[in-house]
């Protein structure tokens, strides 16, 4: 029973997730887009392990932390592109 | 133990739809960080709480500690560089913000 309960907190995460999208696309300055996208990267990460739970897949996992790791270094390094116009 | 995990995957997704309203309908970059920060933060350890009460003791488990953790220290951390970006590049704010902790010398800029 708890499996549904999993599979309907990812679908609507997935919902939110596209309404995220939209300020992404949408957003008037660059600062919005990496707010945006920094959301993004967190709901992914809690789906991947929804996800994982519900097949019973234990390496997603492992997934879930790298994409965990990446998302806050792009994010980083995005804004500190913002913030210089370069990357030294 | 059933009900206590439902009841904090509801909270999580609770924290994650208002975090998701505010990304849409607040006005300027300062108050969308305001809003999505606390309540990524919060909506993601909640439900990978939940996560973790599911599992049991296991490897699965600790894997999903850790990534809480991780989430809790790079999260704020992440907001932070944004809102400094922001600050530094002047990026415009709503109308009737004040400035209260301000130094004379970026008072003498403007």
């Amino acid at each position: 029973m708890l499996e549904q309960v999993f599979i309907a907190t990812s679908i609507l995460l997935m919902a939110a997730t596209f309404l995220c999208l939209f300020r992404a696309v949408l957003g008037p300055t660059d600062a919005d887009r990496v707010v945006a996208i920094n959301v993004i990267g967190t709901k992914a990460v809690v789906i991947i392990s929804l996800i994982s739970l519900v097949f019973y897949q234990e390496f997603f996992l492992d997934v879930a932390m790298v994409y965990a790791l990446i998302s806050f270094v792009a994010t980083v390094g995005i804004a500190k592109y913002l913030q210089k116009g370069s990357l030294e | 133990m059933e009900l206590l995990i439902i009841l904090f995957l509801a909270t999580g997704i609770f924290f994650f739809v208002v975090g998701v309203v505010g990304l849409l309908r607040l006005p300027d970059v300062y108050c969308r960080l305001h809003a999505t920060t606390k309540c990524d933060t919060l909506g993601a350890g909640l439900i990978l709480f939940a996560l973790v009460l599911y599992s049991g003791v296991s490897n699965a488990s600790i894997k999903l500690l850790i990534m809480i953790l991780f989430i809790w220290l790079t999260n704020p951390t992440a907001s932070h560089v944004i809102a400094q970006a922001a600050y530094r590049n002047k990026s415009p704010v709503t109308e009737g913000t004040f400035e209260l902790d301000r130094t004379k010398e970026e008072a003498a800029c403007d």
